[in-house]
C-alpha cells in the first residue's frame, strides 16, 4: 500500500486548482484521473469565458487549461493518469488500477473527489439511433478529435451547453437546422443565443423531438409544439432532415464514489439532482472527505475552479499546512470570487442553496 | 420577451438598455452599441475600455452603462466581449452608408473590398454589405472584428455577415 | 468519400493530430490519425453503426464519446466490447463491427 497526504480524484478544473492550492502550502499531493490526458472537459471549451479579470474572463476555457496544467507542474503534485478509481474504503483508501491492469491501492490521509458530472439522457422512439449523441460528446469530436458526427444537425436543449456546442457546430462547418425548447423560454445566456440567431438558427421554444426517424441512423426528425401544460399539440408535428440530433438536456453530479463512501447526499433539482451534503470548507458529512466542482452541483467551469481552491486551502489547513489564520485569509478571497459568480437572476439561487448547505444543510438536509 | 423566445432582441427591448447610445450621439459619428440585456456575472468590456465609457462597478453582473460622450467607437470592446453582444455603428459614413463593426469567429474570414450578404439578429439576409476592414490581432484571440458599409437605415439591424451563396 | 475532418478552424487553426496511419474495419482500409480515439477515425470516414444489439439486432453508433455508455463497442484486434471512444488508435489495428456480446473464442488475443 501507498500513501500519500491528499489524494484528489478527478483532474478536471476543481482538481487540478485543488491540487495547485494544497501542493502549494506544502502538502503532499496525488491527483488521480481515467483519461489519458488531464484537464477533464476544460480543452472542449473554445469559448472565451465569462466574469472578471480574476476569473480568467475573456480567456478561452482550452488557455485556462492550459494555464491550470502549467501550474500543476509548477507545484509539484503528482499527476496519476491512465488511473481509475473504483472503490473507496474504510480509512479513505483508494482502490485504482492503473493502465487497465495494475491495481494500487493508496492510503491518503484526505481525500478530494472531483469527477464532475455525466450528461442526461432524454428517450423518445429512436433516441437509440446512430446519430443521437450528447453534447459532450459531439463537443470533444468537434473541438478536440477535429471530426464532424454529420452535417445536419438538431440541438435539443437551450441552455448553455446546447447554445455553445450549436455555436461551435457552426463553427466547425455544420448546419444547425433548429435548436429546440421543450420550456416557454430560452434556458442559457441569452447572449449565446443571439449568437446562433444571427446565424440564421432558429430556436424554437415551447417545442420537442417527438421522434428519431431512419433504419440505422438518424436520416430526420419529427419536431412538435408542446402547449402551456407541455403537452404535445395534436397536428403540430413537422419534420426536418437531419443526420445528427444532439441532445443537451442537463447534467447530473457523477456521484458513485461519494454513494460509496457513505456521505449523506440530499436531491436539490437546481444543482442536477442527489449531490453530497458539504459545508463552507467543500468537506461532506464524512471527515477529511471533500468534494469540489460539478459533483458539489452543476455549474460552471469557472465556480468549479474557485470551489476546488477552496476544497485545497480547507485539505492544507486541516493538515497542519496552513494556520487558521492564514487559510482564512485565502478563503476569504475565494469565496468572495465564487459569491460574485452566483449573483443575478441566474446565480442567485444557487448561492442561497450553497449558504444554507454551509450551515448544515438547511432545509435540505433529510 | 422576444430575446428569451427567439433567441435576439426586438428593437424595442434594445431601446431600453444602458448601453445602447442616444439618437443624437449616433448622429455625430462612430460608437458602440452595447446589446447586453441579462445579469450575468461579467466585466470584460470595462475592462477593455481605455477611454472609461463603460462603466459596470464593483458587482460585475449590472448591465453595462454606456456612457455615451466618452466612447470614441474605437472598438477594443469588441472582441473582449465573450458573448460578442458588442458592436460599433458609424452613421456618419457617407450621404447613404453607415457602418457596422462586428465580432466574427468563422472561416473564411472575408477580405477587404468583398461584398457579403448583411445579416439581421435573426440571421435574415438585408442587404449587400461591404467589407471595408479586418483585423483580426493576437491580442483579439481568434476573435476577428470586421467593419462593413451598410445602407444607413440599418446600421441598427445588421449584426453578421455571410458570403453571398454563389460564391460558397 | 465524404470526410468529416474539421481540416480548418477559425479558433484552433489549421488540423494537428498524430501521425496519419491506415487502420482496418470489417476488412476496408481507412486513413486514421495516431493515437485519436478509433470511433473519431470511423466517424471521419462517415462510418456510424459500430455494433448490433443483441436480442433486437438494433444498430448502435457513438453516444456519450467518453466511455460511459458503452454504445460504441467494436471488436478490436479480436477482443470485443472494446470501448472505441476511448481506445487511441494504432497503427494496423483491425476492427470488426460488433454483432451481439462478444463470443468466447473472440477473447483470445
Amino acid at each position: 500500500m501507498r500513501e500519500t497526504e491528499f489524494a484528489i480524484v478527478g483532474a478536471g478544473p476543481a482538481g487540478l486548482s485543488a491540487a495547485i492550492e494544497a501542493a502549494r502550502a506544502g502538502v503532499q499531493v496525488t491527483l488521480i484521473d481515467e483519461n489519458e490526458k488531464p484537464g477533464g472537459q476544460l480543452f472542449k471549451q473554445i469559448h472565451k469565458f465569462f466574469g472578471s479579470k480574476e476569473h480568467y474572463a475573456g480567456v478561452r476555457g482550452i488557455d485556462i487549461g492550459y494555464q491550470l496544467l502549467d501550474e500543476v507542474e509548477k507545484c509539484g503534485a503528482e499527476v496519476m493518469l491512465n488511473s481509475v478509481v473504483w472503490g473507496i474504503f474504510e480509512n479513505l483508501d483508494l482502490g485504482i488500477i492503473q493502465n487497465g491492469k495494475r491495481n494500487l491501492h493508496l492510503q491518503p490521509k484526505k481525500v478530494l473527489l472531483a469527477t464532475g458530472a455525466v450528461e442526461n439522457a432524454l428517450a423518445f422512439p429512436g433516441w437509440t439511433l446512430a446519430g443521437v449523441m450528447g453534447a459532450g460528446a459531439i463537443q470533444t469530436l468537434v473541438n478536440v478529435h477535429r471530426v464532424l458526427p454529420g452535417k445536419r444537425i438538431l440541438m435539443v436543449g437551450s441552455g448553455n451547453v446546447g447554445l455553445i456546442v450549436s455555436y461551435q457546430l457552426l463553427q466547425a462547418g455544420a448546419e444547425v437546422v433548429a435548436l429546440v425548447e421543450a420550456a416557454p423560454r430560452i434556458g442559457g445566456y441569452a447572449v449565446h443565443a443571439s449568437k446562433v440567431a444571427r446565424r440564421g438558427v432558429p430556436i424554437l421554444v415551447s417545442t420537442t423531438v417527438k421522434e428519431a426517424l431512419g433504419k440505422e441512423t438518424v436520416e430526420q426528425a419529427v419536431l412538435v409544439s408542446l402547449d402551456e401544460n407541455w403537452k404535445p399539440i395534436p397536428g403540430s408535428e413537422r419534420t426536418l432532415d437531419v443526420d445528427v440530433i444532439c441532445l443537451a438536456c442537463g447534467l447530473s453530479p457523477l456521484a458513485e464514489l461519494a454513494w460509496m463512501a457513505g456521505v449523506d447526499f440530499t436531491y436539490i433539482p437546481q444543482f442536477g439532482g442527489w449531490m453530497p451534503l458539504h459545508n463552507e470548507n467543500m468537506e461532506t458529512t464524512r471527515s477529511g472527505l471533500y468534494i469540489a466542482g460539478d459533483l458539489a452541483g452543476i455549474e460552471e467551469a469557472s465556480t468549479a475552479i474557485e470551489e476546488g481552491r477552496l476544497a485545497g486551502v480547507a485539505a492544507a489547513e486541516s493538515l497542519g499546512y496552513l494556520s487558521p489564520a492564514a487559510a482564512e485569509e485565502q478563503k476569504t478571497v475565494i469565496r468572495k470570487r465564487l459569491n460574485q459568480l452566483r449573483e443575478g437572476p441566474f446565480g442567485e439561487a444557487r448561492k442561497e442553496i450553497k449558504e444554507q448547505l454551509a450551515f448544515g444543510g438547511g432545509k435540505w438536509r433529510y | 420577451m422576444a430575446l428569451l423566445k427567439n433567441g435576439y432582441l426586438s428593437q424595442d427591448e434594445l431601446q431600453k438598455l444602458p448601453g445602447v447610445p442616444t439618437p443624437e450621439r449616433l448622429a455625430k459619428g462612430p460608437v458602440v452599441v452595447i446589446e447586453c440585456a441579462q445579469e450575468i456575472p461579467c466585466n470584460p468590456c470595462e475592462t477593455a475600455c481605455a477611454k472609461g465609457a463603460i462603466h459596470i462597478g464593483e458587482n460585475i453582473i449590472e448591465l453595462p452603462v454606456l456612457e455615451e460622450e466618452k466612447c470614441s467607437g474605437c472598438a477594443l470592446c469588441v472582441a473582449a466581449c465573450p458573448g460578442q453582444a458588442i458592436f460599433v455603428v458609424d452613421a456618419t459614413y457617407s450621404e447613404t452608408e453607415g457602418t457596422v463593426t462586428l465580432p466574427y469567429e468563422y472561416l473564411p474570414l472575408p477580405q477587404k473590398g468583398d461584398l457579403v450578404d448583411g445579416l439581421n439578429r435573426a440571421g435574415e439576409a438585408v442587404c449587400t454589405a461591404r467589407v471595408l476592414r479586418v483585423v483580426n490581432p493576437e491580442k483579439y484571440d481568434h476573435t476577428a472584428v470586421i467593419t462593413i458599409a451598410v445602407p444607413k437605415a440599418l446600421i441598427m439591424e445588421v449584426r453578421s455577415l455571410r458570403r453571398k451563396q454563389s460564391e460558397v | 468519400m465524404e470526410t468529416y475532418r474539421i481540416l480548418q478552424h477559425p479558433i484552433l487553426g489549421e488540423i494537428q493530430q498524430g501521425k496519419p496511419v491506415e487502420i482496418e474495419v470489417d476488412g476496408k482500409t481507412i486513413s486514421a490519425f495516431e493515437g485519436e480515439p478509433i470511433a473519431a477515425a470511423l466517424l471521419a470516414a462517415g462510418i456510424r453503426v459500430f455494433r448490433y444489439t443483441t436480442k433486437r439486432h438494433e444498430a448502435r453508433g457513438v453516444f456519450c464519446a467518453i466511455g460511459r455508455c458503452t454504445d460504441c463497442m467494436m471488436i478490436v484486434d479480436g477482443i470485443p466490447n472494446v470501448r472505441t471512444c476511448i481506445t487511441p488508435v494504432k497503427a494496423g489495428m483491425k476492427i470488426q463491427t460488433q454483432v451481439g456480446l462478444g463470443k468466447p473464442q473472440e477473447m483470445q488475443p
